[in-house]
């Protein structure tokens, strides 16, 4: 029962893909949303530390280490914006999202 | 052996429930919770692949800050979840169907790659034998990649400065200290010498 790259890349495929259906399924929370982009970047990060270890090259550890520090800033920002939209609209719907008519 | 799978696959287990409960749990609070729950078991998988210092960083800086923050914000926005959840069932469908046909795109590529022997000869930085994971790591970002480390805080510390500005904001009405204001007060501001004529007063 030796466990091998392959079991790894699947679990880091059933979580990136649970992150894309999270984002189709709550069309309307942003928070839901962010949660949804952490599930996929931590996807990533598993696929990293998975090729780095099973091919023995630390450069997949190291360029983790990077992506964390980005979705770290990524939430933060993000949160920041949504408590601003917040106490200005009152609602973080993301239907009514549509200010600038994009 | 045995116990290493047995580790792996209730820590894969855990992990992929618990993120399936993420998106789909009626409220907020229990889904960044489960969030929580994803990540520490995220961090098992990382042990278990001898990624140790990467394990501890996940769980601090995911759980510790990330999943932290993203609690305060959904206690502190006064929210009905109840009407965010209206629609979910129509999504369900054209959802299901875009996971289905991006997992089965994934497994396609993972299922075709190969990894040829040039692939493996020319290795960036082979992970050195004889020294734990964190020193190794500790050895490659302090020196070769020392700037892109740099730039890495740089990212955080303009983040930081960028929640604070966007969050900041100055009520009309709120009487606050002043300091500088105090300071700057001189006497001609406040005192004033007045001479009294004898018997009339001011």
């Amino acid at each position: 029962m030796e466990i091998g790259l392959a079991h790894y890349l699947t679990v880091a495929a059933i979580l990136f893909t649970l992150g894309i259906f999270g984002i189709f399924m709550n069309r309307k929370n942003v928070i839901i949303i962010m949660m949804s982009i952490e599930l996929m970047l931590l996807a990533v990060n598993i696929n990293f530390v998975a090729f780095s270890s099973f091919l023995g090259d630390l450069v997949g550890q190291v360029f983790t280490i990077f992506v964390l520090t980005v979705a770290a800033a990524e939430a933060a920002i993000g949160l920041a914006i949504l408590v601003v939209y917040f106490r200005n609209r009152g609602t973080i719907a993301v239907e009514d999202i549509n200010m600038m008519k994009g | 052996m045995v116990v290493q799978a047995l580790a792996f696959y209730l820590f894969a287990t855990i992990a992929v429930l618990s993120a399936t409960a993420v998106v789909t749990v009626r409220n907020p609070v229990h889904s960044v919770l489960l969030l929580i729950l994803t990540f520490f078991n995220a961090a098992g998988l990382f042990v278990l692949l001898g990624a140790e210092f990467l394990a501890m960083l996940l769980v601090v800086v995911y759980v510790g800050a990330v999943a932290v923050l993203f609690l305060f914000v959904v206690m502190m926005l006064d929210i009905n979840f109840v009407e965010m959840r209206q629609g979910f069932l129509n999504y369900l469908p054209i959802g299901v169907l875009i996971a289905v046909v991006l997992f089965v795109e994934l497994a396609f590529v993972g299922a075709g790659w190969t990894l040829t022997d040039e692939a493996v000869a020319v290795l960036a930085q082979p992970t050195p034998a004889g020294v734990g994971n964190v020193e190794a790591l500790g050895r490659l970002i302090y020196t070769d990649y020392a700037y892109i480390f740099q730039s890495a805080g740089l990212v955080l510390l303009v983040a930081m400065i960028g929640a604070i500005v966007l969050t900041l904001r100055h009520r009309e009405g709120v009487r606050r200290q002043k300091i500088s204001e105090q300071v700057k007060r001189t006497r001609a501001d406040t005192l004033e010498i007045k001479k009294v004529p004898v018997g009339r007063g001011i």
